[in-house]
């Protein structure tokens, strides 16, 4: 075990930068430019490193706090997941239940560290993440129920596990639905375009940026590190649903869920360069939408 | 063991009596009050502890004077895992009065309302351990009306009266139902004890026998369409005495659903979709409720109803694994509602006891008016902050652990084929919700009372709770994170409480998971939530020393815009706007039209109307009200001499037609 959580580790913490240098270097090449080099997340998180801070005289021990927890829960959700074929470290019936409320821990202390400023930008940004993560909650819990009544268990490992390529033929429908569902969840989630925009400059209409806007050094880079892995864990169960393939060599099982991930970045990337924002005001039906379409693929299952 | 309880009822019931007897007792007597309050809970917590170890006889029955059925007191886990929160609430409330309602500030009714106090928690006691019911709805009514009392501790405000008489009128609404179905149960002999676990079958009258109590029980716990006493009653009470009604008293409703359910020997399905459907509603409904609200008591008294709801979806799920022969769901289900019981005891308690220390340092219950108090008011922001994470139901914390053990509950007959049990894991997702929109609750709650700049005078004047105030609510913050970290040692307590409840489960073969594998994986959460103090820990010191040098008196980035207001910060209305106006579907805030092309001088007000009393039933009431008014012109008319003749005539016509051959 204490070797799988090692592999899972490192794994997560060297990779997670990697898909966030893919989506920008995807988004710079459909724009026309040469674009950032892809491994420039890792410079900048060295750099942030290095940084000094800087506090607004209205924060408490409380500001700190957010961005700690923001990186320590993607770390443990992670241990609950398969990384495509490589087993969780960490597994027990029930641990989806852990697994959403330690992103909802995570969500908690976030929000917290975004009101301590007192700043009325930081809190619109509050609002609304609070308010979009209600409304995806739902979405994931009933693609679980999917998933846990195709395994007949109750942890992520099980319900990830190798029985999902046979599933496709059989019940395709529902797993298609529920794969496209968790997708508009993630993009969601980590803010990226059509939900929120990670490269806005107007602070009226951010989402996640405007909540981090008082941070600065070492905190400051632990929000990135900690997003980046946010990204890499719900990204993560996307593509063990999209790609459930079993090679039966250890490496050979990481290098198809490592390029499905890229995949994925490179899908995100896609997305962000052809897509606009929505308007704030459509983004709750267009998640409302999604849980409704979710529910579809519960009924198909239980029929 | 049991003498120890009937000790603990006793000591409880007389704490407050010397105070009331000799007026000149220093300090309104609340020395001895809080001495004798702490050694009943002291003698209630030997007993229990005694009788979960099995130490000395379980049941005490002695002859009465009332026709029809012995004093029948006894004690099971079932009853324990009530008793355990109820005598930690109290004691905890009573060294928090201390603090909070010392005497020599609240001369006028600072005695009544201590003795209110005790003999409340004694009416509780005493009625967790009566099986007869003559003595049950004894203690009943004595636990509602010192309720009564503890509401309209300030009865000089208009709406502390306000909200008594409405809980009053709900209050006996419901022990009439009770009454009912007592005298069902009893087969028209009101008088009678408690049916033996299992005895019933379900056929006959049993149907309205739970109709009933689910009504009467329903309408003491809280759930939707009959909470409507519920918010208005926890605002108006003493801080104090809000953490015990909404913390323990609510659950005697709880107690008095499981305890009924546990006569009969088999149930039918719909009960358990009842109570599941009325869980979903008072749980969702609950919370967007709460997340209207500014008043920072009212907020936590809309947040007892969504938690009722919670644990009335574990019972529900409970009930229907008894009804389809699910021990999975029977396990998990009826564990987590009995272990939210417990938690909300604690979390709840413990909130309200900090918000009591926010109102007594602001001097408003309106949270509009609060802001930054973290740095006057370390202490109190860091219960709230316990008490807020344990009821968003969040890692490492006790609420998890029970809304865990629901969601296995839910998630346990999703398996099952072509029937329609396998629907009930769509209460997993409505669990969710319900978490989620708690968590936007809470956010906002703390985020704009404790966090940020000051919005008023007063919240920069705030000053720390007491010493007494802060030791009482030590106990109840230790016990969410000792529940949330070493959930294993309650789960034995669960599965004797769920034996207690459903015999029949220790000899039925199942293929699921049985009573111990089933929590087995309990360890892994307390691994979990260890790994994640420390780990947060670990990085929280090390990002703490390494920015102790940085400059801190700077602006917090505005645009550009240096020093704005306080009143510039978001509020808790425009916070909470996106989610309400969204889950209120056509019951938007009340607001003030625009009215003039260019903008004048103009009032803003938001406020969410309750869905149930102020939609339904004011209206209802109201043409009633109108339509009986010839009643009172013509019979009610206030002479008593035409009183006296309405019974002379009823007497005469029962006589004739009722009377001896």
């Amino acid at each position: 075990m204490l070797v799988g959580v090692l592999v899972h580790l490192a794994l997560l913490l060297a990779f997670a930068p990697l898909m966030t240098g893919v989506i920008n270097r995807t988004k710079a090449v459909f724009a026309g430019r040469r674009g950032a080099p892809l491994l420039q997340p890792y410079w900048d998180l060295g750099r942030l490193w290095r940084k000094g801070f800087v506090f607004s005289r209205t924060t408490t021990w409380v500001f700190l706090i957010g961005p700690v927890v923001g990186l320590v829960v993607p770390v443990l959700a992670s241990l609950l997941l398969p990384f495509g074929a490589l087993a969780a470290p960490v597994t027990f019936e029930g641990d989806l239940i852990l697994f959403v409320y330690l992103l909802g821990l995570g969500r908690f202390f976030t929000v917290l560290a975004a009101l301590d400023t007192g700043s009325s930008f930081e809190g619109m940004g509050a609002a609304r993440e609070v308010t979009f993560s209600c409304l995806a909650e739902p979405t994931v819990f009933f693609a679980f129920v999917v998933l846990a009544r195709l395994a007949d268990r109750l942890s992520l490992n099980a319900m990830l596990g190798p029985h999902l390529a046979t599933s496709w033929d059989t019940t395709g429908a529902s797993l298609g639905l529920i794969t496209v569902c968790l997708f508009v969840v993630l993009l969601a989630e980590n803010s990226r375009i059509p939900f929120d925009d990670p490269n806005t400059h107007l602070e009226l209409t951010m989402i996640h940026e405007v909540m981090v806007l008082d941070h600065s050094g070492p905190a400051l880079g632990m929000i990135l590190y900690g997003a980046a892995l946010k990204l890499m864990v719900l990204g993560a169960i996307v593509v063990r649903l999209a790609l459930p393939l079993e090679t039966g060599w250890g490496w050979l099982d990481a290098l198809v869920f490592l390029g499905g991930l890229l995949a994925l970045a490179v899908l995100i990337g896609v997305i962000e360069s052809t897509m606009a924002r929505l308007r704030l005001t459509r983004i709750p039906q267009i998640l409302i939408g999604t849980t409704l379409v979710t529910i579809f693929a519960v009924v198909l299952v239980l029929r | 063991m049991m003498l120890l309880l009937i000790g603990a009822i006793l000591l409880m019931a007389c704490a407050g009596v010397p105070a009331l007897l000799i007026r000149r007792l220093p300090g309104g007597g609340e020395g001895i009050f809080t001495f004798l309050l702490l050694g009943g809970v002291g003698l209630g917590l030997a007993g229990v502890v005694g009788g979960l170890l099995g130490a000395g006889p379980d049941r005490i029955d002695l002859s009465w004077g009332v026709p029809g059925g012995g004093l029948l007191l006894c004690f099971d886990t079932l009853s324990a895992l009530f008793m355990l929160p109820m005598l930690l609430v109290v004691g905890a409330g009573g060294l928090y009065g201390l603090g909070y309602r010392p005497h020599h500030r609240f001369p006028r009714n600072g005695r009544r309302f201590r003795f209110f106090f005790g003999l409340c928690g004694a009416a509780l006691l005493l009625l967790l351990v009566s099986r007869n019911s003559l003595l049950f709805l004894t203690a009943w009514e004595m636990m509602a009306l010192s309720g009564f009392f503890l509401v309209t501790t300030d009865d000089c405000l208009a709406e502390s009266r306000r909200a008594g008489y409405l809980y009053i009128v709900a209050t006996h609404t419901g022990s009439l139902a009770l009454f009912g179905m007592f005298a069902l149960l009893g087969r028209g002999d009101l008088l009678l004890r408690f049916p033996a676990t299992g005895s019933l079958a379900a056929g006959g009258p049993a149907g309205i026998v739970f109709a009933l109590g689910l009504f009467g029980f329903g309408l003491k716990a809280g759930l939707m369409p009959l909470h409507v006493w519920l918010p208005s009653a926890h605002a108006a009470a003493p801080s104090h005495a809000s953490a015990l009604l909404s913390g323990v008293m609510l659950k005697v409703g709880i107690y008095g659903l499981v305890r009924l359910i546990s006569f009969y020997a088999d149930v039918p399905a719909w009960w358990g979709w009842t109570l599941l459907g009325m869980g979903v509603v008072s749980g969702v409904a609950g919370v967007v409720q709460a997340l209207a609200q500014h008043d920072i008591k009212r907020l936590l008294a809309y947040h007892s109803v969504e938690n009722i709801g919670i644990i009335a979806i574990g019972l529900g799920l409970a009930v229907l694994g008894r009804a389809v022969g699910y021990s999975t769901m029977v396990v998990f289900g009826l564990g987590g509602a009995l272990l939210h019981v417990v938690n909300h005891g604690m979390f709840k308690s413990l909130l309200f006891l900090s918000a009591g220390s926010v109102v007594h340092g602001v001097g408003s219950r309106e949270i509009e008016k609060c802001g930054g108090l973290l740095k006057r008011q370390p202490w109190t922001a860091f219960y709230f902050l316990v008490g807020a994470v344990a009821i968003c139901g969040l890692p490492p914390l006790n609420g998890f652990v029970s809304e865990w053990l629901i969601f296995m509950a839910a998630f346990a007959a999703g398996h099952s084929q072509g029937s329609g049990i396998a629907l009930t894991v769509l209460a997993a997702p409505a669990l969710a919700l319900i978490g989620a929109l708690a968590l936007a609750c809470f956010v906002k709650v703390f985020g704009i009372v404790f966090l940020g700049t000051p919005r008023s005078e007063a919240a920069t004047q705030a000053h720390e709770a007491a010493a007494s105030m802060r030791f009482g609510m030590g106990p109840l913050a230790l016990a969410c994170i000792w529940i949330g970290l070493v959930p294993v040692s309650i789960a034995p307590l669960l599965r004797r409480a769920t034996l207690d409840w459903f015999p029949a489960l220790a000899d039925s073969t199942s293929p699921y998971p049985s009573l111990v594998d089933g929590m087995r994986p309990l360890i892994w959460l307390s691994i979990s939530g260890v790994a994640l103090i420390l780990l947060t820990a670990v990085a929280a010191g090390w990002l703490g020393r390494r920015s102790r040098e940085a400059p801190r008196d700077l602006p917090t980035w505005g645009c550009g815009f240096a020093c704005p207001p306080p009143q510039a910060q978001y509020s808790a209305s425009s916070f909470a706007d996106g989610l309400v106006s969204r889950f209120a579907l056509a019951r938007r805030p009340d607001r003030a039209p625009d009215r003039a092309v260019f903008p004048l001088p103009e009032r803003f007000s938001s406020h969410l109307p309750d869905f149930v009393f102020d939609r339904v039933l004011l209206p209802v009431w109201r043409v009633a009200a109108c339509s009986f008014g010839w009643f009172r012109v013509i019979l009610q008319n206030g002479v008593t001499a035409s009183y006296l003749s309405y019974m002379a005539l009823t007497l005469l016509v029962l006589l004739v037609l009722f009377g001896r051959k």
